[in-house]
């Protein structure tokens, strides 16, 4: 059997003594995209940030192509791993931010370029190619020496897309990425994400899209009060949801 | 007022026609005439004074103002200034760096120096170093309750160079560390996020992606801060260090100048402060990039900005707009 992009087992996470995660099972495999969605604050963007190690979890286990995140298995123990092991496995994951958290006070070239050069150590002039080559697929060529603040929303999040593509991720993450959107713009960045997910990238995409849901996700799982409550592909979810919540949530959205 | 504005529709006009031009009568400001002629008055007597009153002696301040020996002192009080604040900055940095730390030991031991060194006079601070020799008469390097590699007499070692040094800078370092710390702060959470997300380590994110941004929130009160230091370094005149206020002091105590003197240590002070706040001006206009609104040093003086001067007309008839 061919080892999940993705395995997560009974994840739970608390802030306090609030339970967040009440217990997450779900698989993706390879080369899959997978549609998170479900009211605010049902702890979608949190189990997201689990999968990079941003947050810690409290129990559960967590898989990224089979190796465990943030910890090491030794003879039935857990070892939490060194900072500098988790940045280095956190680089193989890509992640898109609602806000785009473009840096700032760096061009569009700079802002791809600053992680392959500094993290993955390849030359600067290999990682200028490969930014030139990755904006041209969003359609951003020649906009590489503009500041963050020069571009439109759309145009700041397609970097920030190209920005993850450039540390060759095996796995994508996106975080409401349309969220902080203008609509006229929405269509632009799912276009890119489509594209991406065409090309066979395995993604996590927590979204309020429900058309790009239907038209792009292998599929949906529905959260809700920290536990998915249904997953299926995108036509059972969205149209003949088994779960009374599931149904009443799509009821008012769709 | 609104069924006079529905006949004529100042808000679509355009801001240059002749229709957006009101001829009003502008506002009298009586009361800005009035103070101005009283402080005319008042300055117009200070000048006179300053003139006429032969106890100023200027002639004793013209001939002290580029003698040898205040020049000396004021090299050295340039040399004070700079050194001290370029090493509390560095303190500062990484004060603040430990403050914001995840490691409690570092972060609480940041926070006791900063209530310290800030909790306490400076001129306290510094006669306490100018006599630690009275606490160590022996300074020794080596390891703690281990072999000794290297040591020396305090008396030597501590000359009041070092000790104005040491004291100006560890105080410095203690409110640069609150102004750095401020800046790092003010950088919005995503920008760490998300450079953690690249597999950034937290060294990387803060060299490369925190500290940049946060220079532009840092600069302005560092300037402040750098013409705070020129002033206080006065201080060091209790160490017996020839610095611009006590080479003037020894010139007075022998020759009995004493306003003389004081008037040249004032415009010495007064002169590098002007220098420092102009240079203050430019840094801040260079790290506010992009294409914000650029004033001039001039306009900042006279608190008057571009946008403000030819906003009379145009200002109105947007004011309309804004009302609808």
């Amino acid at each position: 059997m061919i080892e999940p992009a993705l395995r997560v087992e009974g994840v739970r996470k608390s802030y306090g003594h609030v339970e967040v995660l009440k217990g997450i099972d779900m698989q993706v495999k390879p080369g899959e995209v997978a549609c998170l969605v479900g009211p605010s604050g049902s702890g979608k963007s949190t189990f997201l940030r689990c999968i990079n190690h941003l947050e810690k979890i409290n129990s559960g286990r967590l898989y990224v192509h089979g190796e465990l995140v943030g910890y090491q298995e030794k003879k039935g123990r857990l070892y939490e791993l060194s900072d500098r092991v988790v940045c280095r496995k956190r680089a193989e994951i890509g992640m898109v931010f609602q806000n785009f958290n473009l840096f700032q006070h760096m061009s569009v070239l700079e802002n791809i370029i600053e992680a392959p050069v500094r993290v993955l150590k390849i030359s600067k002039d290999e990682a200028i190619a490969h930014a030139r080559e990755l904006l041209e697929l969003v359609g951003l060529s020649g906009r590489e020496e503009s500041l963050p603040k020069q571009l439109s929303g759309g145009q700041q999040q397609r970097v920030a897309i190209t920005r993850a593509l450039a540390m060759r991720p095996k796995l994508m993450l996106f975080d409401e990425p349309t969220s902080a959107l203008d609509p006229e713009l929405v269509g632009e960045v799912l276009t890119a994400m489509q594209n991406l997910a065409n090309s066979g990238m395995t993604m996590i995409v927590v979204t309020h899209e429900m058309g790009f849901a239907r038209k792009v996700a292998d599929t949906v799982a529905f959260m809700d009060a920290g536990l998915i409550v249904e997953s299926g592909p995108p036509d059972q979810i969205l149209d003949n949801p088994k779960q009374e919540r599931t149904k009443s949530f799509f009821s008012k959205v769709l | 007022m609104d069924s006079k504005r529905k006949k004529s529709p100042i808000s679509t006009a355009p801001v240059n026609s002749e229709a957006t031009i009101l001829n009003a009568v502008p506002i009298r400001h009586y009361g800005r005439w009035i103070t101005t002629i009283f402080l005319l008055l008042v300055a117009m007597v200070m000048a006179k004074s300053l003139i006429t009153n032969p106890r100023f002696r200027w002639g004793i301040v013209g001939e002290y103002i580029i003698s040898t020996p205040i020049l000396e002192g004021l090299r050295l009080t340039l040399l004070l200034t700079v050194v001290a604040q370029v090493l509390g900055v560095l303190i500062g940095i990484i004060l603040a760096i430990m403050r914001l730390s995840s490691n409690r030991v570092l972060s609480r031991a940041a926070w006791i120096y900063i209530w310290f060194f800030r909790g306490t006079p400076l001129l306290v601070q510094l006669i306490f170093w100018y006599n630690i020799s009275a606490l160590y008469p022996e300074i020794s390097i080596g390891i703690p309750f281990g072999p000794t590699f290297w040591q020396g007499n305090a008396n030597e070692l501590i000359t009041p160079f070092a000790v104005a040094i040491l004291g100006l800078a560890l105080n410095e370092g203690a409110y640069m560390a609150e102004i750095v710390r401020g800046g790092i702060l003010g950088i919005d959470r995503g920008q760490s996020e998300s450079a953690k997300a690249l597999g950034m380590t937290h060294m990387q994110t803060l060299r490369r992606i925190i500290l940049p941004q946060a220079v532009k929130v840092i600069i302005p009160p560092t300037g402040n801060q750098t013409i705070l230091m020129l002033k206080t370094t006065s201080l060091v005149s209790v160490l017996a260090l020839a610095d611009l206020l006590y080479t003037a002091q020894t010139i007075y105590a022998r020759t009995f100048e004493t306003m003389p003197l004081l008037l040249v240590v004032s415009l010495w002070y007064l002169g590098i402060t002007s220098v420092l706040t102009f240079g203050q001006f430019f840094l801040e206009r260079h790290f506010t990039e992009g294409k914000q609104e650029r004033i001039s040093f001039t306009q900042r003086l006279t608190g008057r900005s571009s946008m403000r001067k030819n906003s009379s007309q145009l200002g109105q008839a947007e004011k309309v707009e804004r009302n609808d």
